[in-house]
């Protein structure tokens, strides 16, 4: 058991290099890929690949797909409305951004 | 344990209808949600209001918590008294699981309404003979310094996970874990760590565990992306005529040579000094013309002279 404690663990960097299947996206936000197919209709994710079995997942998607998740289940939002938050959350992200660089302190 | 006044966190009368608690409900969680909410304890607050939605949208759980009393204050000592719920009918499934995967309410939440409602759901699949599936994945935010991205770093982090025992009791078990930090991670990115997550059922495989990288906020420097951003104080002089100046940067101190007739707001980018990565962000310097104070006579005298010598306005542009 320490010495499972003291062992150092590496992980898998999801960078931009690095993509997700439609099983690891579904596994990781525990929702059904069919929940994610949904995803992909309405635009929210694109993953690159022609069928479900050959998408390939950009690594932000996997927050992309779990903050609709949270959305629908915790404020009842429906899928177009998740998906106009999310893309007005990535604007705000932008200036929130923009406005620590230049006002250090808020 | 401290007594939770539902109804204050709600912020909604004892005496308010299931109508009224519904929408006191929508508009907290719209405030407060962690994906949207800037407020700064978010987080905490969306997990007290889910908490105290959970119970008071249920008219069963609502009338056994109202039959505590109303004398009870929030923060103060609580015990449940012997057999509180008696005569209550729980119908079980009473979870709907507002807060979500791990959510965990608090102690005062669980010693009322932990045992029961929760042996109605999925607790003990695990005892059911050749049923086996993989853990769920789980997921973290990790809060690292600026310079673990620049030179990667081994972070030791604790985990509270809630763990159901074999009475249904939900009790939080601490694990703590030491993970490389690799070096270029940026804000936002996650690390996967395979089969870190919650333990499988039967023979299954536990899940895996996902870490969301935060940056401690700096006192200095300011991320944007990969790029680092850095106010750099110069003196007149350095700023007029120019000259090298010592920059502070996450990966170590660089010399940058100053053009002369620079000013305040002047943004120099130091190419490939920010986030390392495969194509690595850039440090920005933005010079901060700093004015030194006149405190002796001579000094006094030096900027009178100053005065004198530059016949210079500078609110020449405002045309005053």
């Amino acid at each position: 058991m320490n010495e499972m404690k003291e062992k150092v663990l590496e992980g898998l960097l999801l960078d931009e290099g690095c993509e997700l299947s439609l099983a690891e996206l579904s596994r990781a936000c525990s929702m059904h890929a069919e929940w994610l197919l949904e995803l992909v209709e309405e635009g929210i994710l694109e993953p690159r690949g022609r069928g479900p079995l050959e998408w390939r997942f950009e690594a932000p998607a996997l927050q992309r797909a779990r903050m609709v998740r949270n959305l629908q289940r915790d404020l009842g939002v429906n899928l177009a409305g998740a998906a106009l938050v999310v893309e007005l959350m990535d604007e705000i992200d932008r200036l929130r951004a923009r406005l620590r660089r230049l006002e250090p302190g808020c | 344990m401290e007594f939770k006044d539902y109804y204050e966190i709600m912020g909604v009368s004892r005496d308010a209808t299931q109508d009224e608690i519904k929408r006191a409900y929508r508009k907290l969680a719209r405030k407060y949600h962690p994906d949207v909410s800037k407020e700064p304890d978010a987080e905490e607050k969306f997990k007290q209001l889910g908490e105290a939605y959970e119970v008071l949208k249920d008219p069963e759980k609502r009338a056994a918590y109202d039959q505590l009393g109303a004398n009870w204050k929030a923060g103060q000592d609580f015990h449940p008294p012997p057999d509180w719920d008696a005569g209550f009918e729980f119908s079980g499934g009473g979870y709907t699981g507002g807060g979500g995967e791990g959510f965990d309410y608090s102690d005062f939440f669980e010693s009322l309404f932990g045992g029961g409602f929760r042996r109605a759901g999925g607790a003990g699949a695990g005892a059911r003979g050749g049923f086996h599936a993989r853990g769920q994945d789980t997921h973290a935010k990790v809060l690292i310094d600026l310079e673990d991205a620049y030179r990667g770093a081994v972070r030791q982090i604790t985990l509270q996970s809630p763990e159901v025992d074999a009475n249904g009791h939900v009790t939080t078990r601490q694990r703590t874990l030491k993970v490389n930090i690799p070096k270029g991670v940026r804000e936002g990115q996650r690390i996967r760590l395979a089969g870190q997550g919650a333990p499988g059922i039967g023979e299954g495989p536990a899940g895996d565990l996902y870490l969301e990288i935060a940056f401690k906020p700096h006192p200095f420097y300011r991320v944007e992306g990969k790029d680092v951003y850095l106010d750099l104080p110069v003196a007149p002089w350095e700023a007029a005529l120019g000259g090298r100046v010592k920059v502070p940067t996450p990966g170590g101190v660089l010399d940058l040579k100053l053009p002369p007739g620079s000013n305040t707001g002047k943004k120099m980018r130091l190419k490939g000094k920010g986030i390392p990565s495969r194509e690595p962000g850039d440090f920005y310097v933005v010079l901060k013309v700093m004015t030194p104070p006149a405190e002796t006579e001579e000094q006094k005298a030096f900027y009178q002279e100053m005065r004198e010598k530059f016949s210079y306005n500078p609110r020449s542009a405002l045309g005053v």
